[in-house]
This record gives structure tokens, sequence and C-alpha cells, in this order.
């Protein structure tokens, strides 16, 4: 029974979600705000014992939930096919980048000897 | 004897029902490779899939929306998937909320500087302006992508094809890449890695990066929900004053 509320619940705030996302505007779609609802909602016992089962199932087959998504790149074949291996070149070299730069900056954001605030006096010297 | 096949093909062909099961089918098995490979990068269960499937509904010429009126129904499931990565965050939410500033801040550096070395790169190799545009939020998660892609003029159906490709890319190369800088493997090294990987390859990369660690998995979460907030909001905003 606790998955099946899980469930209930997870879609219950993506609900959520949905609608604080379209009447207020926001730019940030429903279930990335139904996250963020999740988050506040967890503070209740009731609410972990029901979503843990519901929210381990779901995340330890989140490879499968792209595989539509994946298949519809065959419908651009021909755009693949005409600049495919610019574009290849193009999002291989910038993924690289992408997370080099992240796991860079984060390394030397929190490296040893640093404390927070500790850095301006640092630059002082 | 064939022309009673070919009517049983046509008939399963169209129905929902297909497309659901051969969606899970060539998953559980494409799963079953990787698990056997000891989730090798190339074996990569969503890059593994795409291929069987997209080489099956080439060959037997169905139609991409006749498979997806079964596969929407995984497809659906990626909403409640999204929210559900609210659970790991919670269960790290300590060492979260000493880390908030650092987490943003290498989320900000690394996004940046996915998208503008993409458009930058495309540029340089002489790609066309409306290429360009859909490349730029190539590492926010695809619904989101499209998204924003038709927001600065870019094409959506593109923006989601990159950023899927980009995803793959990601779960590939990434355990290379890390090794390359020297990245260590202890559990704040698995954070660093995973939040590198949510955030240059969103939700493909998060999903890599659960099945080999918990904590790269939930780093990779965090990113990707970061990702999303940033580009959503930063992006159209940059392409207006460009």
């Amino acid at each position: 029974m606790k998955p099946l509320q899980g469930l209930a619940f997870l879609l219950l705030m993506q609900s959520a979600g949905e609608a604080l996302s379209h009447f207020l505007k926001l730019p940030v779609p429903g279930p990335v705000v139904g996250m963020v609802a999740l988050l506040l909602a967890l503070r209740w016992a009731p609410v972990q014992q029901a979503v843990a089962p519901a929210a381990g199932f779901l995340l330890n087959h989140l490879s499968l939930l792209f595989v539509p998504v994946g298949v519809g790149m065959m419908t651009h074949l021909d755009l693949l096919g005409a600049y495919g291996l610019r574009l290849l070149l193009v999002i291989v070299l910038s993924t690289w980048i992408g997370m080099a730069v992240t796991a860079l900056v984060l390394r030397w954001l929190q490296r040893p000897g640093k404390t927070e605030g500790g850095a301006g006096g640092e630059q002082l010297r | 004897m064939a022309n009673n096949f070919v009517e049983l093909w046509v008939y399963l062909s169209s129905a929902p029902l297909f497309g659901l099961t051969a969606t899970l089918a060539v998953y559980v098995m494409a799963q079953a490779l990787s698990v056997r490979y000891g989730h090798a990068p190339w074996a990569n269960p969503v890059m593994v899939s795409v291929v069987v499937l997209a080489g099956l509904l080439l060959a037997t010429g169905t139609a991409y929306p006749t498979y997806f009126a079964g596969a929407q129904f995984i497809h659906f499931l990626l909403g409640p998937a999204v929210v559900a990565l609210g659970w790991p965050l919670w269960q790290r939410r300590a060492a979260l909320r000493a880390r908030w500033g650092r987490l943003v801040v290498a989320s900000l550096a690394g996004g940046t500087a996915a998208a503008a070395s993409a458009v930058g790169l495309g540029w340089a190799l002489g790609l066309p302006g409306d290429v360009l545009l859909s490349l730029a939020p190539k590492s926010v998660t695809a619904p989101v992508a499209m998204g924003v892609a038709a927001q600065i003029g870019g094409v959506p159906a593109l923006a989601a094809v990159f950023a899927a490709l980009t995803g793959m890319v990601g779960a590939l190369s990434a355990r290379w890449l890390f090794g390359l800088l020297r990245l260590p493997t202890d559990p704040e090294g698995m954070a660093l890695r995973g939040f590198a990987l949510g955030t240059a390859s969103h939700g493909i990369g998060a999903a890599h990066a659960l099945q080999v660690h918990a904590d790269a998995g939930a780093y990779a979460g965090l990113a990707l929900g970061l990702q999303v907030v940033l580009a959503a909001v930063l992006m159209p905003l940059a392409f207006r004053w460009l």
C-alpha cells in the first residue's frame, strides 16, 4: 500500500507544481516546482514513509523513462545526417567543457583549508 | 501463413501495447547487459535501448507516433520522477545547507560554460542560426530545453534531440573524463562527480549517476534542478541582450 500512497502523493505534488507554475506564470516547469513542494512536505513523517518506496522505485529506473524521448531522435535523422559530424563534435566537446568546469570550480571552492568567509582574508594578504 | 503474420503484425504494431511492451522488454535486456559488464560506459542502458528500438522501428517501417502511443505511459512517469528527486535531497539536507552557495556558483559556471561553448563552437563550424539557438539549452532536461529553445528562437524538436544526445555523451564519458581530471572516488568525490554530471548532462546523466553511487545520484539530481531554474530564468534574458 505504501508505494501506491507515495506515487499518489508524488502526483499530487506535481499537480500542485503544475498549477502554481501555470497561474503564477513561473518560468520553471511544474515538476520542478513539485520537487520543491515535496521538500517542504517531507518534514512530516507519514509523508516520508509513503514517499520513500515510491521515490526509490522511480529513481532506480530513471534511465528507462528517457528511452521514449531518445527514440524520438530517429525522426530527425535527416538533420543529423546533414550536419552529423559537426553537431556531434559540438555536443561532445561542450558537454566535456560543462562537466570539467563544474567539477573544477566546485573542487576549487571546497578545497582543503578554505573555510566559508576565509577567502577574503587570503585575497587581502 | 505469411499473410496472416503480416496481418497480426499490423494489428499488434498499431496498438499501444506494442510501444509499451517493446520499450520495457528492450530496456530490461539492455539493463541486464549493463549489469553483466559492470556498468561499462558503452553498455549504457539508455543508449543501447534507443539504438535497438530505433533500429526495430526503422526495420519494420513503424512510425514514431505509433510507437509513442504505447511508450507515452513510460514517458509520463518522468514528471513524478522529477518530483521524486526531492527525496535524496531531503536525506542529505544538512550537508546541502552547509554548501549551498558553492553549489549554486559551480552550477552557474558549468551551465554557462556548456551553453557558451556549444554556441561558440557551432558558430565557428558554420552551423545555421536556428541550430545554434537550439544548442544553447542542451544541458537542461529535454522538456525544459524545448521551452527555452522556443523562447530564444530555436527549434524545440531539435533542442530535445540535442539534450538527449548531450545526456548520453555525458553518461558515456563521465568516468573517463573525471579520471583524467583526477577527481577522487570517495563519497565526497562521488558527490562532486555526480554534481558535475548532472549539471552538464541533466536527467540521463543523473540516471547514470544513481546507478553508480547513491551520493553521486543525489547531487546529480540537485544539479539537474539547479540547471532547470537557472536556465529557465537566465537564458531568455541572456539571449535578449545578445
